[in-house]
């Protein structure tokens, strides 16, 4: 049974307890509390260097400097607060940057509201137990034999087939029908590749469908998107050892992996509407009258500081593009302006709870959308690196850790 | 006898003096209790569940934390069933249903502007304060009478 060690504040007068020992339940995990004495929560700012005004708080802030001096005590950590507690997002993010600081334990953080489910959380709790359960696995760096992936995604499925590290075919559709588009994918893959289904040895699912697309295919691995995407990037951009940031900006929710050695280290995953993701992305391609895979060099002609644009909310996103458009705009500013929105967005919200650190990879199908990275680098005052099949980086990832399930 | 809120409302030292001048004292473990006891709901430890910061909009706006809200949902009914109160100003790390500054903050300010019958006092610090803060309250207690 894994350990989660939850430090956080407000959980239960919020109602959601009960749901985050659900979703722990529900992945294998039980949730621990380290005990600590009154003298600690007391005595907090002497060790972890700051005390607060809710005793809650520095409750927290006395358990995680447990953790760090017992890290036998617990195999993962997920710290959480109210969602619009300022007071509660400052400590949140501090133990979090304390653990990643002071332990090898892996995190995640999370502001909840009344309304968090199990569901939710479960992908974030998966990925929290798989890199605490399956730390031998997840260090594996070569893909070995001939195994396939399947990412069935909120808007595309994307599938490869590998053959000793090697990317030898590949299968890209819009998800319509779940199982259907994956078939389609996986064809696709298996057809480019040149070799039959019954000659896979081993097939790993990831995405939204990971689940019945992988019951459908008799699938070996079942995995999370967390996890198989920071292995995916780090694989393809040959980034193995040591740190790395992952981002991925999706149809749905996109996701901030700060990486050690291949091993997600703290992530985030959400983003607060479909304006910071992929589908107004999609939109701005509708309403320009340019096919997506166009949006990326459009926008890379144009200026975002001529258009105002602010994709908070993807209401007021669509109302910018429109008067912005209406105003005379040109296509390409409001395209860079769409692009340089969106990345803002997860700038703010997502990579302000993990530690970025060189090289900064971005993975997805958005990740082609050339405006996109451009306005992440312009944003972190980073180098972007947007590695070759960074659309299959799910299946990439799914593809290689399953070889290992495989030799096992 | 009247109904007196004290804060902190975990206090038990606080509500046993109340209790002794013969008035009702406000505190939470009552309304712990009254969850507890209910049957029907499961969110443990306090069996709360996410109605109860829906109920806390009644106390504070929907921007406000849901670990506030549902802390007023606690808190609110006490305050606007209270005829005094007694709040203590320097408690020294309160956890749990007090453990939010927020929550306290907004807890004593709408007793404060609740317009009854209020002692405020810092906590004792030692013996000859520990006696002047029994007697203030006695005082403060005989007096609602």
């Amino acid at each position: 049974m894994i350990r989660i060690a939850q430090i956080s504040c407000g959980p239960e007068y919020s109602g959601v307890q009960g749901e985050l020992e659900k979703a722990a339940e529900m992945v294998g995990a039980e949730l621990i509390f380290p005990e600590v004495s009154l003298e600690d929560v007391r005595n907090v700012e002497e060790r972890f260097g700051i005390k607060v005004a809710s005793g809650d708080l520095n409750l927290a802030m006395a358990r995680a400097t447990r953790i760090v001096e017992n890290p036998d005590l617990a195999d993962a950590v997920f710290v959480a607060t109210c969602f619009r507690c300022a007071e509660g997002a400052i400590v949140r993010s501090e133990i979090r940057k304390y653990i990643h600081e002071n332990s090898r334990i892996p995190v995640l953080s999370y502001s909840f509201t009344e309304r968090t489910t199990a569901e939710t959380l479960l992908t974030r709790m998966e990925a929290l137990v798989t890199t605490a359960k399956f730390k031998g696995l997840l260090a594996r760096e070569r893909q070995t034999g001939l195994t396939a992936g399947i990412d069935s995604g909120s808007t595309t499925t994307k599938s490869v087939v590998m053959r000793e590290n090697e990317i030898i075919g590949t299968g890209w559709v819009p998800t319509t029908e779940v199982i259907k588009s994956a078939e389609a994918a996986y064809n696709a893959a298996l057809e480019s590749a040149g070799v039959k289904k019954e000659e896979i040895e081993g097939l790993g699912t990831t995405g939204y469908g990971r689940h019945l697309v992988g019951k459908h295919f008799g699938a070996k691995l079942i995995q999370e998107e967390i996890t198989v995407n920071s292995k995916g990037a780090v694989f393809l951009a040959d980034a193995q050892k040591g740190t790395a940031t992952v981002i991925d900006i999706g149809g749905m929710d996109n996701k901030a992996i700060s990486v050690q050695d291949g091993i997600p280290g703290t992530f985030t995953m959400g983003g607060i509407c479909a304006g910071a993701s992929g589908r107004f992305l999609e939109l701005t391609a509708r309403r320009l009258g340019v096919d997506i895979t166009e949006l990326g060099k459009l926008a890379m002609k144009g200026d975002y500081r001529k258009v105002p644009m602010n994709s908070y909310c993807i209401v007021f996103g669509t109302q910018s593009l429109v008067n912005s458009l209406s105003a005379g705009s040109r296509p390409e500013d409001v395209a860079m302006a769409a692009c340089h929105s969106v990345a803002e967005q997860v700038f703010e919200q997502q990579l302000q709870e993990v530690e970025v650190k060189e090289p900064v990879i971005m993975v997805g199908g958005t990740a082609l959308i050339e405006g996109l990275p451009r306005a992440m680098e312009q944003l972190l005052a980073l180098k972007v690196m947007v590695p070759k099949y960074a659309q299959y980086i799910g299946c990439v990832g799914a593809s290689l850790l399953v070889s290992g399930l495989v030799e096992d | 006898m009247v109904k007196v809120m004290v804060y902190p409302p975990t206090s038990m030292i606080l509500a046993d003096l109340v209790e002794r001048t013969g008035h009702e004292a406000l505190v939470v473990s009552k309304e712990v209790r009254k969850k507890v006891n209910t049957p029907g709901l499961d969110s443990p430890p306090l069996n709360m569940t996410p109605e109860d910061p829906k109920k806390g909009l009644k106390y504070a706006a929907v921007d406000v934390p849901s670990g506030v809200r549902g802390r007023m949902s606690l808190f609110g009914p006490m305050i606007e069933e209270a005829d005094a109160a007694i709040v203590i100003r320097n408690d020294d790390c309160t956890l749990g249903c007090t453990g939010c500054a927020r929550t306290n903050e907004l807890t004593r300010f709408l007793l404060k502007t609740k317009r009854i019958p209020l002692l405020e006092l810092d906590y004792p610090e030692d013996e000859f304060q520990a006696k002047q803060f029994v007697h203030k309250i006695h005082e403060f207690l005989e007096g609602l009478n």
